[in-house]
């Protein structure tokens, strides 16, 4: 059961092909099983996870049941979820259990899917490689030796396992993206404010959204439609109408004109991802897209507006933890400031620290105008770039990432090396527009992903755009060596 | 960036660093800083600096009371507590 998608599992379990229970019940055993090889999961909720399904398939028995009833997922552990473990992959909260739930969680558990455990992630979302979680790399399905990309990488490996059909994640810079791509899976990052960051443990408010890791483009479709919603909780959120995802995955898309940034394929894109990236395009094409070269003058000013803008509001976000209210509090306290100091100093790891530092310097008197008031003005100037270029364009297409998966401690060393990992995502982030990966291909034996760009809330047409490109080819249905020959 | 400069600024971020952290911080973040000095280079003028994606203000609501006092299970997660309030070492003598 564990190879199908989720719009299989819904209608395997309305038709009572099996239950919930049973559903559920094989997902923990495998998780169980295979995880220790990846170290997807932070945390398994056997318990929880058998109570929901129970409760689902008692809907399910009376014939009302919500659209995911019964779906086992995962959550990324950014999420707070009521009397479970969320750690944000830090030391500094390894013993929160928070006594609320966050919107996303709020969503799911009204849809009645099954929580089976929170996911591993680089801590506080600050990382490309899944290397700076307190709890250990994630290592990536299809080469252990290599990472499975950052900040969700937990959601990403769990996914391209097959240990769950889909898994929630957050996209501040990539982090949703570049793990698909890296892991062989399709993600998808919604528009700034399409998904309430109500108890989604802030790294960056501006630029934080939280979208889907799935294997399909329906399957994310049906997802999107669950997190979706206007929240009066969260101020930036936006109340735009939501679309019915679903309902547009099978139209056309001849006469689609698709955008090719100029500046994506450039120095720094590995051969073969170029290479892949180019065969799908040549794919949308005779299907019937038109391809249109286009410029994103600015692009090159993406990482290092992001470099101020994200640490910047890393450091206001996470004054929050103090060792007083809630985290990790360091022993015997001498007074008042050694109680703050050290519990920061000993909850936090380096990146973060680093992270912390940088912000700290670029709003500290004297610098806050040359620094974070400049890269706002800088990141105006990227989403301008993008709506000149949607004028002529549908959907944007280019690499997600420059490479396929790199090897443990290749870039842990260099945060400029880590920080150009995401150079093709970051500038979507700026602008708050949706994005996504999917499958274009291998590069070797690792999977390269393709990366789509869409206008604001226009969800609907990268799912149909990217749902498409699945139905004529099978870049999807790759999976991970040790999957084959595994029913 | 020198090493005492890092130790400064770990102080009024709260955190508490030693010496070899501050060592191998200031050379990386002297990196991370040449990277976003190439920001200076844009041309700026008269642009308004960007604060939501899509221009959205501060939502305001009625200050009406809209949710009930959960005191107690909030104070669940602190690591020192008592009769409802926050403990800290002595902050005044």
């Amino acid at each position: 059961m564990h190879n199908l998608t989720i719009a299989e599992l819904v209608k395997g379990l309305q038709n009572k092909t099996f239950s919930s229970q049973e559903l559920t019940q094989q997902t923990l055993d495998r998780i169980h099983a295979v995880d220790p090889t990846f170290n997807s999961f932070i945390s398994v909720s056997d318990e929880r996870a058998l109570q929901q399904a129970k409760a689902a398939d008692a809907l399910l028995a009376k014939g009302d049941a919500p659209t995911l009833c019964g779906v086992p997922i995962a959550q990324k552990d950014i999420f707070c979820t009521n009397g479970t473990l969320t750690t944000c992959g830090s030391k500094m909260l390894h013993n929160f259990v928070p006594p609320y739930d966050a919107t996303v969680v709020d969503n799911y558990n009204a849809a009645g899917a099954v929580m089976v455990g929170k996911t591993n992630m680089d801590e506080f979302a600050m990382g490309s490689s899944n290397e700076t979680s307190f709890f250990g790399s994630v290592k990536n399905p299809w080469d252990t030796n290599c990472v499975p990309g950052g900040s969700s990488g937990g959601s990403a490996a769990a996914v391209a396992a097959q240990l769950v059909a889909g898994a929630t994640a957050t996209d501040t810079g990539g982090s949703i993206r570049q793990p698909a791509a890296l892991c062989g899976i399709t993600g998808l990052k919604p528009t700034y404010g399409r998904v309430s960051r109500w108890g989604m443990i802030a790294f960056a408010s501006s630029l934080d959204q939280a979208g889907t890791m799935t294997r399909t483009a329906e399957d994310a479709a049906i997802m999107l439609q669950t997190m979706a919603s206007y929240d009066s909780k969260d101020s930036t959120c936006v109340d735009h109408p939501i679309d019915d995802y679903r309902a547009s995955l099978n139209n056309s898309i001849e006469g689609l004109t698709i955008g090719l940034p100029k500046e994506y394929f450039g120095e720094g894109l590995d051969p073969g991802t170029q290479a892949r990236v180019e065969e799908a395009i040549k794919q949308f094409e005779s299907m019937g897209a038109k391809v249109k070269e286009i410029s994103l003058p600015h692009s090159s000013l993406s990482v290092p507006a992001y470099y101020v803008i994200a640490p910047a509001e890393c450091s206001a976000n996470l004054s929050r933890f103090d060792g007083v209210r809630y985290g990790h509090r360091c022993e015997n306290p001498a007074d008042l400031e050694d109680l703050y100091k050290r519990s920061r100093g000993e909850g936090f790891g380096d990146e973060v620290k680093r992270r912390i530092l940088v912000g700290a310097y670029a709003l500290s008197a004297g610098y806050y105008d040359a620094y974070y008031n400049k890269a706002q003005k800088v990141r105006r100037l990227i989403k301008q770039d993008f709506v000149d270029a949607f004028k002529d364009v549908d959907v944007i297409m280019g690499p997600t990432s420059p490479t396929p998966a790199f090897e443990f401690g290749s870039k842990s060393d260099d945060p400029i090396a880590m920080y150009l990992e995401d150079i093709y995502t970051i500038a979507t982030n700026l602008a708050g527009l949706p994005g996504m990966s999917i499958p274009c291909g291998l590069v070797g034996d690792k999977p390269v992903g393709l990366q789509l760009i869409g206008n604001y809330f226009n969800e609907a047409k990268l799912l149909n755009v990217a749902h498409q490109f699945q139905q004529a080819t099978h870049f999807h249905t790759l999976a991970p060596q040790f999957l084959k020959g595994d029913k | 960036m020198e090493p005492s400069e890092i130790q400064k600024l770990a102080n009024l971020a709260m955190l508490d660093i030693n010496e070899e952290t501050a060592k191998e911080t200031a050379s990386s973040i002297t990196d991370v800083l040449a990277l976003i000095d190439q920001l200076q280079a844009a041309d700026t003028d008269g642009v308004a600096p960007m604060a939501h994606p899509l221009d959205a203000v501060q939502v305001l609501r009625a200050d009406n009371i809209t949710e009930s006092d959960q005191r107690d299970t909030l104070m669940t997660v602190a690591p020192q507590t008592d009769s409802g309030l926050f403990l800290v070492p002595k902050v005044v003598e």
